[in-house]
């Protein structure tokens, strides 16, 4: 059986056998309690203040924010966004209640189908979980409601995202995720920018195999 | 396997600097990725002691690291994944062609992993008749050139723009001869256009992983490109290719890794993707895989742990190393001779293909240390180098010559009296036979030295003497 001789390997190198009941314990305690590291200072900040951290991250990484004042005003900005992109009013949206409550018809330019990207998707707009201030990162976890596609395959990605969703640290982020998802979801994307590449002369380029541009709109929720 | 050419190391080495293409690629690269870590590490200010904490987590790791292999196994079959445990690369081929295999696979698109350069895994898939398509950017450049990569994180770190143009057009025959490659943007859109159906059509996607959690069961890659995702996201199959050293206990802990990984590597703060997958595709879930696989590769590790060597499977992967020795800078990666090149390499290697055939690469270093200050998990690089020449040199591997010349400097060592005598004499008489131009352009038993620069002469005197004498005539105080 290999996966004896892979451990049995392991202990002989460690100088003893499988660990006594006591410390597998302990080791379970610590994977149970997941302590936090050491967490940089400068994510620790008034809310308003690592909000407008987060908004500086993303800019500093390529990608583009604007800030609305609430929900009714998420399709205006979405249009307006294509029309200065030159880009076409079809998009492909995730099916999540938050963005399924948005009244879209305010815009009837804009044709929105529900569901996961395909390959011919230009437009694609996602359902932000949180957000990370500490380097401009959005917290993308897969369901249902979230498909993983509409993050890689579209050529623009828009991240619809609340104001309060923004937290400071990675670790806040997770505990988020903990308290309210419980389970890992099967995939859970940290997006920072557009993608890009630099394997052409160790050069900047963006735009490689995901989308070419990353667009947030931030909804002011008064939070 | 790759055919190792490491043993040639002297050779590559030559050969390497003498090729101007090389060398372009390597002077206008290394300085740019040293200057992007460096304005990364100045912009926070806890950097050095999150390296601490990074050297930590994986000490605490590989020391419980049964533990937390058997941890992480029965969290990703919870979560319906499958592991599949193999003790060497033979093993982990055959679990990746037998899962490719049943899922009747025609083409694998590929992430970029070195564990799977290290299992040589295309050739394996081609010989079986599978099509397998690297999709990283330099990773597939690579694979066109039938090439290995010639550094870890930017595969196509010794390629020109020239080099990029000729290749695709050589490769890409269905596009029209006449296109014009104005800028780099060029080479970029043909590839994600060439690469965009063959995600689209591919039946297995294999991706490597960064880390392994063992309290979720997941799997963790980074990338820019996010190649790797559509590898992972979309074919019906994904297997993941891990070495066992990948391991992390916890979320926090593979954080506090992030932390200094890609600030480490590119510079930047995080990379654009870092994506945690965990298990198959969820009831409800309109994507993702069928079928998740972690396909568990020992191959070497295992007999390192309890060693000197075990403080090398701190090591994730992040390139700092090479970026930054003066060796490497010099040669490129492929005169390394096999998967892992630069300082990592030189350690590394050994441990996995055997000392005899890669002795030089330990011995390649001028033993500066610039390796060991920039490393995020703090790896004494240069000591495990040091290890293995003593290894080597223990065995018998050494050359005669270099035996004879290292047992004369000993006896001389070891007698002060005779070592000053003798000093004093050879740099008396070089320094007068180099009186006239205070250097040698040619001296036997140092061509090595001499064929690609001069030797400054000794100006006549030798530092204990010179030294002794500016004592005496120091001015008391």
């Amino acid at each position: 059986m290999t996966k004896e001789a892979v451990l049995g390997a392991i202990r002989r190198g460690l100088r003893r056998g499988a660990l006594p009941e006591d410390q597998t314990a302990m080791l379970r305690g610590r994977m149970e309690r997941h302590p936090r590291q050491l967490i940089p200072a400068r994510s620790r900040l008034p809310h308003a203040e690592q909000v407008d951290l987060f908004v500086r991250n993303v800019e500093k990484e390529f990608g583009t924010v604007v800030r609305v004042a609430g929900d009714a005003e998420v399709p205006g900005a979405v249009a307006d966004y294509l029309a200065a992109q030159n880009l076409p009013g079809h998009m492909v949206m995730a099916p999540h209640p938050e963005l399924r409550a948005i009244d879209w018809s305010a815009r009837p330019l804009l044709e929105i189908r529900e569901g996961r990207a395909e390959g011919s998707d230009m437009v694609s707009v996602q359902h932000g979980f949180a957000a990370i201030a500490e380097t401009g990162t959005l917290m993308l976890p897969s369901a249902a409601e979230r498909p993983t596609t509409l993050n890689i395959l579209s050529d623009t990605e828009i991240v619809v995202l609340r104001a309060s969703r923004v937290v400071g640290a990675y670790e806040e982020a997770w505990d988020l995720l903990r308290s309210e998802i419980g389970a890992m979801p099967r995939n859970v994307m940290l997006v920072t920018g557009p993608s890009r590449s630099a394997d052409i002369e160790q050069a900047l380029e963006l735009g490689a195999h995901g989308p070419r541009r990353l667009h947030v709109v931030l909804v002011d929720d008064g939070q | 396997m790759h055919v190792a050419t490491s043993s040639a190391f002297k050779e590559n080495a030559h050969d390497a600097l003498a090729d101007t293409g090389l060398q372009r690629a390597l002077a206008r690269s290394g300085s740019s990725f040293i200057a992007r870590r460096a304005a990364a590490v100045a912009n926070l200010p806890e950097f050095e002691q999150l390296r601490d904490t990074a050297r930590d987590i994986k000490n605490h790791t590989l020391a419980n690291l049964d533990f937390y292999l058997e941890a992480y196994e029965a969290k990703v079959l919870e979560s319906g994944g499958q592991v599949h445990w193999c003790s060497d690369a033979d093993a982990a081929r055959a679990a990746v062609l037998a899962i490719c295999e049943k899922a009747g696979a025609r083409t694998v698109t590929k992430g970029k992993s070195m564990i799977g350069e290290e299992l040589a895994i295309n050739e394996h898939l081609e010989r079986h008749g599978i099509e397998p398509v690297e999709t990283d950017l330099g990773e597939y450049i690579i694979q066109l050139r039938h090439e290995l990569p010639s550094h870890i994180i930017a595969p196509a770190f010794h390629l020109n723009l020239e080099d990029w143009e000729e290749t695709f057009r050589k490769s890409h025959t269905d596009l029209p001869a006449d296109r014009v490659f104005a800028e780099r943007r060029d080479i970029l859109t043909e590839a994600r256009t060439k690469l965009r159906s063959r995600f689209l059509a591919a039946d297995v996607g294999i991706t490597g992983a960064n880390f392994l959690i063992a309290e979720t069961g997941s799997s963790v890659i980074v990338t820019n490109e996010g190649n790797g995702d559509l590898t992972q996201t979309l074919p019906r199959v994904h297997i993941v290719l891990a070495s066992i050293e990948k391991m992390v206990p916890t979320i926090e802990d593979c954080t506090s890794l992030l932390r200094v990984l890609a600030r480490s590597a590119t510079g930047q703060d995080f990379s654009v993707y870092t994506t945690f997958s965990t298990g198959a595709r969820r009831a409800g879930d309109l994507d993702g895989p069928e079928e998740y696989h972690v396909v568990l590769v020992d191959n070497g590790r295992s007999a390192m742990i309890g060693t000197e060597f075990q403080e090398m499977l701190r090591c994730i992967r992040c390139a700092a190393c090479m970026n930054h020795c003066p060796v490497y800078g010099a040669v490129g990666g492929h005169a390394y001779g096999w998967v892992y090149p630069g300082p990592m390499g030189a350690v590394l290697t050994p441990s996995l293909i055997g000392v005899k055939q890669s002795g030089h690469l330990p011995n390649a270093s001028t033993f500066c240390g610039k390796c060991e200050s920039v490393c995020p998990v703090r790896i004494p690089l240069p000591n495990l180098m040091r290890h293995w020449r003593e290894r080597e040199f223990e065995r018998h591997l050494t050359p005669a010559s270099m035996r004879w010349n290292l047992g004369l400097w000993a006896f001389l060592a070891r007698r002060p009296g005779l070592y000053r005598m003798v000093t004093r004499v050879a740099v008396f008489g070089l320094g007068w036979l180099g009186r006239k131009r205070g250097r040698f352009s040619k001296m036997p038993f140092a061509s090595g030295w001499t064929a690609a620069r001069d030797l400054p002469a000794p100006e006549g005197e030798t530092f204990f003497v010179r030294y002794a004498r500016e004592q005496r005539s120091r001015v008391p105080r």
